[in-house]
């Protein structure tokens, strides 16, 4: 076994649970996993080989093809596409001559696409082997070629191209309020344990990731539940497109998230905390790990907690690698296990059976950081602000079609138009308000005073803003392809469904869509709603069935102009036997009003007369002119 | 479906169609429903082992919530709906959806007439795939000197792999990919049978609902026609098999939460 993978190991402590931190490591020290390398890394840790490479294969960042030396990732979320991030990709291909998933001959450089990396406010971005450059231009993507071509690591690069900006534009109880680190740990003592849950119950703080759950009734069922251990686990693998709220409380609001971390740990009897974090943050890596150093040396963490004998908490760091569907709960718990990111069966739920098979509390950031602050502030504190049904404040990631996107923090309960307003949209011409992501709602313009809340919109934190210029089916098509892209395919529904799905949105935008696509695409959103086994597969269609109840003419707009058109093209269907025989002759292609490429009714008319066409399709012919 | 069952006293019910069905503590929806004599359609499911939930063929509505079955614990007073037309449908595009994700040709598969997706199809009234096929490409393995692996079939239903871990104690089998790329692969570097421990004797080799794991050197031994879910329904075939056998009960259980 390679020397370097002698070490990651021991540093793992040959633990299998430790998998897929394992395999981060081996793809940062050697840039591969080949099948020698699976082999290498299953005998290490005793595992069987084919589980090693089902985990490999699983995740998006662990590469198991060859790939560059440079490999570009764009982020493709619709906010990125927005503003230009699809002409970008094409200049940097053009510069390398490459098409999008190509290696360069020389093995160089590989430039694809990824989803949503959270840079909703300064994009369009990319990845470069795993670093994140925000805000490109057409200068930064010729100063990214000329420096893939240098050959300089990208350790090497100058450190003003991976400035990340942050942007908070609204601050209300979380952001604003005076804080010093360790006030809300005294606090948290001072209530203790099972006054910290009464005061987060009475606060009526309900989780920020999106299913609203009742923060103290998850921490008081954990704290209830037998087990050898408790652990606290801090959800930061924030893969909502259009999110990136946790990005920014984990750049300038560390502190705070720690703390909370550390008062859930009081509360619920665990000694031990994980933040999970997605792996398009690696960038905070240095700063985070800085952060819990100091707080170690400050007794805010590790043994001896304030002084107080006894009172022991540590958190690690625990990485994501591209799989959105380790946002669910217990996809996090068997990631964090080293498995494929697959949702469990529930019952039992994670506060009794979760991490290791213990009682185990996941929190959204937010959730955490709200948390503290109860503790320390007090529930009557946190009521001042939001509504009857939805207590406190909400951060949302404002992007799109906005003068000031950024992080906004406003009581629940604001309408989407003062949002719209405070984030510089032009109302007049905005068309539509994403709220909550994909899996959230989709609202038009008749609906912009509707209230951000649980009783009324809830939002898991995104706000995209689209003006009249943006083709919603388009937009619609990007969700589609990031649920397809992301399902984790352990359900049928959800497999099949969103594949399904991005297909038929597909032909949509390419203008070869039927009736027939509208009513399969209700068919199957409906069926994935109903069957499938997590809140994945049941929000993924949500943007279709929303999108064809109130944007119905975008999509009536993008059918073909006969009924009868089928959504194939038989000209592209010959497309691989032209490729094997290697023919592009007139007789190798199928011209007519059934193929897209029929450039004029009347050479298409003249392609037909000059050969035998199927009759079915040569009795329609009356209807070319 | 029985008519008459055999109450044994003292346990508890749910009604399953507005049948009374007893079950035993531990026993999920589909166990008790079979062990009573009453069929939810399934694939993925195997009285052997322990449910998992993927294919959701079996869903039904439990007070008024959609559920799979074969996961759903049994409970005291549940009101389960299975033979409804909004169910029916369901599990009918979901089988669709099975037949538009694989590469299924009937006429000419070993499996015909034998084949649980096949005959479940029927069951349903699925005439055709209904959707733009996928063709995925799946290459065959022949590698074995016994056994041929043909993926086009396979629907994931993760059996076989349970079966050579749990039974076996092998692992031959694992998942990889994800979404619609999600693939069975074997447990060798090479990614082929033959380098795997793979016997004809073991217990994956028999779990397959469809026609991906066959015995070489032994093709159409049984005329089409004449196999299992050609003679009878695999509604009837299935409670006629199980009858009088214990599914699920709680001192077969054990898990891990999955």
């Amino acid at each position: 076994m390679p020397e370097v993978f002698s070490a990651i190991l021991v540093q793992h402590e040959h633990n299998p649970t430790r998998l897929v931190q394992i395999l981060r490591d081996v793809m940062a020290a050697v840039g591969e996993l080949t099948p020698k390398n699976i082999t290498a890394i299953a005998l290490g840790l005793g595992l069987p080989r084919a589980r090693v490479e089902g985990v490999a294969c699983f995740y998006s960042f662990f590469e198991t093809e060859p790939r560059g030396r440079y490999r570009v990732l764009f982020s493709d979320s619709a906010t990125d596409r927005m503003a230009g991030s699809v002409q970008l990709r094409q200049r940097l291909l053009d510069a390398f001559d490459l098409k999008l998933g190509e290696v360069s001959r020389d093995n160089l450089v590989s430039i694809g696409t990824t989803s949503c990396t959270g840079l909703c406010d300064q994009g369009p971005a990319l990845l470069v082997n795993g670093r994140a450059i925000a805000r490109l231009t057409p200068a930064r993507i010729g100063a990214l070629s000329s420096l893939i071509r240098g050959g300089s690591p990208v350790e090497d690069w100058p450190e003003n191209l991976f400035a990340i900006d942050v942007h908070i534009r609204r601050a209300d109880l979380l952001l604003a309020t005076p804080y010093l680190p360790g006030d809300l740990l005294q606090a948290a003592l001072a209530r203790g344990p099972q006054g910290c849950i009464d005061a987060v119950r009475q606060a009526n703080l309900r989780g920020r990731g999106g299913a609203g759950f009742t923060t103290g009734q998850k921490w008081q069922a954990c704290r209830d539940a037998p087990g050898e251990a408790h652990y606290v686990v801090c959800n930061a693998d924030e893969g909502e497109p259009g999110t990136f709220k946790d990005r920014v409380l984990l750049s300038d609001y560390a502190d705070q998230v720690f703390e909370g971390m550390t008062v859930a740990g009081y509360a619920i009897g665990a000694r031990q905390g994980y933040l999970y974090l997605r792996g398009e943050y690696a960038f905070l890596q240095d700063h985070l790990q800085a952060m819990l150093q100091r707080r170690r040396r400050d007794h805010l963490l590790g043994s001896g907690i304030l002084g107080v004998d006894g009172w022991d908490f540590d958190i690690q760091i625990h990485w994501g690698a591209g799989a959105y569907i380790c946002g669910e709960e217990s996809a996090l718990i068997e990631s964090m296990e080293g498995k494929r990111g697959i949702p469990r069966n529930r019952p039992p739920y994670p506060v009794t059976c979760g991490y290791l098979n213990q009682p185990t509390v996941v929190n959204n950031v937010e959730t955490l950081v709200a948390a503290g602050f109860i503790v320390g502030q007090g529930p009557e504190w946190f009521g001042s602000r939001g509504t009857p049904r939805s207590a406190g404040t909400r951060l949302h990631s404002v992007a799109g079609d906005v003068e000031r996107p950024g992080v906004y923090e406003y009581p629940w309960g604001v309408t989407v138009r003062q949002v719209l307003e405070d984030a510089g949209a032009r109302l007049e011409r905005t068309q539509a308000v994403q709220v909550g992501g994909p899996s959230g709602t989709l609202l038009g313009p008749s609906e912009f005073g509707r209230r951000i809340a649980f009783e009324d919109v809830p939002s898991a934190g995104a706000f995209m803003v689209f003006d009249d210029s943006r083709d919603m089916v388009e937009v619609i098509d990007n969700f589609a392809h990031f649920f397809a892209h992301e399902s984790c395919g352990f359900c049928t529904p959800c497999r099949v469904g969103t594949t399904l799905i991005a297909q038929m949105t597909h032909h949509l935008v390419q203008g070869k869509g039927t009736r027939r696509d509208l009513k399969d695409l209700s068919k199957v959103a409906l069926v994935m709603k109903a069957a499938s086994h997590c809140g994945l597969g049941n929000t993924a269609g949500n943007p279709i069935l929303q999108g064809l109840q109130k944007f119905r003419p975008a999509f009536d707009g993008k059918l073909a102009s006969t009924e009868v058109l089928p959504s194939f093209d038989l000209d592209e269907a010959l497309a691989a036997a032209r490729e094997a025989t290697g023919r592009e002759d007139e007789d190798a292609h199928f011209f007519g009003e059934y193929c897209a490429e029929a450039a004029n009714p009347a050479s298409a008319l003249a392609a037909h007369t000059s050969r035998a066409a199927p009759t079915a399709l040569s009795a329609r012919k009356s209807e070319v002119p | 479906m029985s008519d008459k069952l055999p109450q044994p006293a003292g346990l508890p019910i749910f009604l399953l169609d507005g049948h009374e069905i007893p079950f035993q503590p531990g026993q999920t929806v589909m166990q008790a429903a079979l062990e009573a004599g009453f069929y939810i359609p399934h694939l993925c499911f195997h009285e052997e082992f322990k449910p998992h939930g993927s294919c959701k063929v079996c869903t039904v509505k439990v007070n008024g919530r959609t559920v799979a079955s074969c996961t759903t614990a049994a409970a005291a007073d549940l009101d389960v709906e299975s033979e409804t037309s909004e169910l029916r449908d369901l599990r009918k595009t979901l089988v669709q959806f099975l037949f538009t994700e694989g590469n299924h040709f009937c006429p000419s598969c070993e499996q015909s007439g034998n084949c649980k997706l096949q005959a479940v199809a029927y069951e349903l009234d699925v005439l055709s795939a209904h959707f733009n096929p996928i063709f995925p490409d799946r290459p065959l393995d022949a590698s074995h000197p016994d056994v041929l692996l043909d993926f086009n079939r396979c629907i994931l239903c993760e059996l076989c792999i349970r079966a050579s871990s749990e039974v076996d104690g092998k692992d031959v089998f694992a998942l990889a990919g994800r979404g619609i790329t999600k693939h069975l692969i074997v447990n060798a570097e090479s990614g082929r049978l033959a380098d795997t421990k793979l016997a004809v004797n073991d217990k994956a080799m028999s779990v397959c609902p469809v026609g991906v794991i066959q015995r070489k050197r032994r093709g159409f031994a049984v005329p089409i026609g004449q196999r299992t879910y050609d003679q009878k329904p695999i509604s009837e075939v299935t409670i006629s098999r199980l009858q009088g056998h214990p599914i699920g009960h709680a001192e077969d259980q054990e898990g891990d939460g999955r």
